[in-house]
């Protein structure tokens, strides 16, 4: 609660100011997108940033096998179960495998979710944050991510958001390797698919 | 005094002309005015929503703006922009990558276009797709009134074009303008919105069980508020069953950016 005494108007707008430039910046010069599949996410250039408040390019993370969802942390019965249902897939791989395989979470509703709340829902759920990012953008690019993973949401006139939930695979190219949009139980196919990347 | 006043009239008439040779460049864009606002999406229990001021194209994007936009931009032709932003249908009835062709009308609007696509074009003349609440709140009026939508005789003539067909190689932008001045809303192409990933729609409101309650989060689903507007309900349901890399030939889109000023 005391998070929101903390200053948060100027830091906001400047990190807003950042994803932005962030943005642009990307598409001026792309960065050298040698032969992505046609298919990959990383053909959108949008801007991130994590928990920590570190800015990143989605394209940063290409080499990454993730799962990746959208959420916003307001949210009190959907969300928290689909960081557990994304926890419980991952803990699906065999021990050996476990550090090839991470999480991305991004919030649709940057307005709320600053950097200093990403990061506190992060330690409530004991995320470990070399596995876990929790990210936020700017609402421009936060739509342009639902549109490529296929997430619908909408912000309702009490402040939640109705929203679809989707859970997707990501290989290390931006492909969609696998999704569901089963949650609250460990979905057996997409098990097999996250296996399958990380031999 | 008076080659003096000759003088500064002609300058000033100078200035006039070419702030509207400025004008007549750039894509005409019209004010509209902000407001309260009951679409069919606002629940029957939610207060109206607030439209803000913005601007509008006044037309729907034309296969001749599209065209200068993808030769100014490579990545966005056909052949050229990823699947995963543009798929196997986008600018199919072009004759090339920057060739509109026979039967592809110059200042027709352009359909074929992706989400994506659309999105770029706004993007690069500083605007944005406008949002579904946008849209809808200027497709209300007709050419007198800024909601006509009590009207039944207006809303039989809108579900009368949607029933025609039209000759898609005829088609051109540029209708009778509404009372926005902006025109094309019904009766020509359906358009993108920027949300249009966000138009959720449960029709019948009933208790979910609870597989279904999982798939959505926050409070009561989106209930139809205004049912009889048929036509309406059409552009949500095509919209709802788009993917942002899809596109159809009626498909097409215009751009609206954020005006701080209400100039009406």
């Amino acid at each position: 609660m005391t998070l929101r005494l903390l200053p948060a108007t100027l830091p906001r707008r400047c990190t807003a100011a950042a994803l932005i430039l962030l943005a642009s910046a990307s598409f001026a010069a792309p960065p050298s997108a040698n032969r992505l599949p046609p298919e990959s996410i990383y053909h959108l250039e949008i801007g991130l940033q994590d928990q920590a408040g570190r800015l990143f390019h989605l394209a940063e993370l290409r080499g990454t096998i993730y799962l990746v969802s959208m959420f916003y942390t307001s949210c009190q019965y959907v969300c928290p179960t689909t960081i557990e249902t994304m926890k419980q897939t991952l803990a699906q791989l065999p021990e050996s495998q476990r550090g090839q395989a991470r999480a991305l979470m991004v919030s649709f509703d940057p307005k709320r979710d600053s950097v200093q709340v990403l990061d506190r829902v992060a330690h409530e759920h004991g995320l470990d944050p070399r596995v876990w990012t929790l990210a936020r953008t700017d609402a421009t690019s936060a739509r342009k991510l639902a549109a490529i993973l296929g997430v619908q949401y909408r912000a309702l006139a009490d402040g939640d958001f109705n929203h679809s939930t989707r859970l997707l695979l990501i290989d290390r190219e931006g492909r969609i390797a696998g999704q569901t949009e089963v949650i609250g139980k460990v979905e057996p196919a997409l098990v097999a698919q996250l296996r399958a990347l990380t031999p | 005094m008076a080659p003096q006043i000759r003088r500064s009239l002609f300058a000033a008439c100078t200035l006039i002309a070419l702030c509207g040779c400025a004008s007549l460049r750039a894509a005409p864009y019209a004010a509209v005015p902000g407001g309260l606002f009951r679409g069919v999406l606002t629940g029957n229990d939610d207060p109206p929503s607030l439209v803000a001021h913005f601007s509008m194209r006044v037309t729907p994007v034309t296969n001749a703006e599209f065209l200068a936009f993808v030769q100014r931009q490579p990545r966005w032709r056909r052949g050229a922009a990823p699947t995963i932003l543009a798929d196997a249908d986008y600018l199919r009835a072009w004759a090339a990558p920057t060739q509109l062709g026979e039967g592809v009308a110059p200042d027709g609007p352009v359909t074929g276009v992706s989400w994506f696509a659309a999105q770029a074009f706004c993007e690069q003349e500083h605007a944005r797709l406008p949002t579904w609440l946008e849209w809808e709140y200027v497709a209300s009026a007709d050419t007198t009134r800024k909601d006509a939508r009590s009207d039944p005789a207006w809303r039989a003539r809108i579900l009368q074009w949607y029933a025609s067909t039209t000759d898609l190689t005829v088609r051109q932008v540029g209708g009778e303008p509404n009372a926005y001045g902006i025109s094309d809303l019904h009766g020509l192409i359906w358009e993108w919105v920027d949300d249009f990933n966000a138009l959720l729609v449960d029709a019948d409101s009933r208790v979910q069980d609870d597989a279904e309650k999982l798939r959505f989060c926050g409070a009561g689903a989106i209930t139809m508020k205004d049912r009889e507007s048929y036509a309406i309900l059409m552009r949500i349901a095509l919209l709802s069953s788009m993917n942002a890399s899809g596109s159809t030939t009626n498909l097409g889109f215009r751009c609206a950016r954020p005006n701080r000023q209400a100039t009406q």
